[in-house]
């Protein structure tokens, strides 16, 4: 069994880290620090909750598909360091994510990135055959509904609106964000 | 800002020997305009350490995947900077 500290990419993000400290531009503090704050406040539970909000308010809705910086800080989460776009899935378009020159993703609203999202093999088959792709995740979509890749290229992080299943009529906010996942965010799975 | 959305734009073929954001599979292709981001710093420039970077506005550009790969039914849409694009 191999321990994380004897991962290659391990010993080149301390040689990194190192190097960045010795110039005098990091300490080890500042890094645990930053990864601490992270790490207790990133998670997927961020942007389900966005997203049931988008369900039940036709107003948050709106302002999250057409500002996500400002939904996110109605929400509690301001200054992203990045600029949010929500793409929302509908009856006749199935969106997905992905970042094929590195691994971008908006992690303070969906919690670190999946290893899979970083695999070669996601980040190059996604772009060329997303269908093939989503169905080995077990999503099976009809072919009357068009697949909508988005490739992290710039500045710009995205996440996916589930579409809201049939049925939830009644339920409340927190019951249907309950019901989201982070890959239903990214679009690997329906919700 | 130079394409509003709805316009067609050529992808630059160059291939530079200098770090960009423009993926190899999109080069040469057209597309079409579906929104400008933002104004940000050209990574070509900030990463080779030029002062100031240009900044430049920044559009989502989505191409047909059979136009992309010669099969498939899917878009791609991928953030380019101005001046990885020409007009049409």
């Amino acid at each position: 069994m191999t321990g994380h500290d004897d991962l290659p990419a391990a010993a080149r993000a301390r040689q990194l880290e190192e190097r960045l400290i010795a110039a005098g531009l990091t300490s080890d503090d500042e890094i645990d620090a930053f990864l601490t704050g992270l790490y207790t406040s990133a998670s997927p539970v961020n942007g389900a909750r966005m997203s049931a909000r988008a369900w039940t308010d036709p107003r948050y809705r709106d302002l999250l598909l057409s500002d996500g910086d400002a939904a996110a800080a109605e929400q509690g989460f301001e200054g992203l360091s990045y600029q949010l776009r929500v793409v929302a899935n509908t009856e006749n378009v199935h969106n997905v994510i992905v970042c094929t020159l590195c691994s971008c993703y908006p992690v303070s609203l969906l919690g670190p990135s999946p290893g899979w999202y970083k695999s070669f093999a996601y980040r190059s088959r996604t772009v060329r055959e997303p269908r093939v792709v989503l169905r080995e995740f077990g999503v099976t979509l009809p072919d009357t509904v068009q697949i909508s890749v988005w490739d992290s290229t710039s500045e710009a992080r995205y996440m996916v609106l589930p579409l809201r299943p049939a049925g939830t009529g009644g339920l409340p906010a927190d019951e249907l964000a309950a019901m989201i996942t982070r890959n239903g965010l990214i679009g690997t799975a329906l919700v | 800002m130079r394409y509003a959305a709805g316009a067609t734009v050529r992808v630059r073929a160059a291939d530079p020997d200098h770090h960009t954001r423009v993926p190899g599979y999109v080069r040469g292709h057209t597309g079409r305009v579906v929104a400008a981001l933002g104004r940000w710093q050209l990574p070509d420039d900030s990463a080779r350490g030029i002062t100031p970077p240009r900044i430049e506005t920044c559009y989502a550009v989505r191409f047909s995947g059979a136009d992309l790969w010669g099969t498939g039914d899917h878009t791609v849409t991928v953030d380019l900077w101005e001046s990885y694009l020409d007009g049409p």
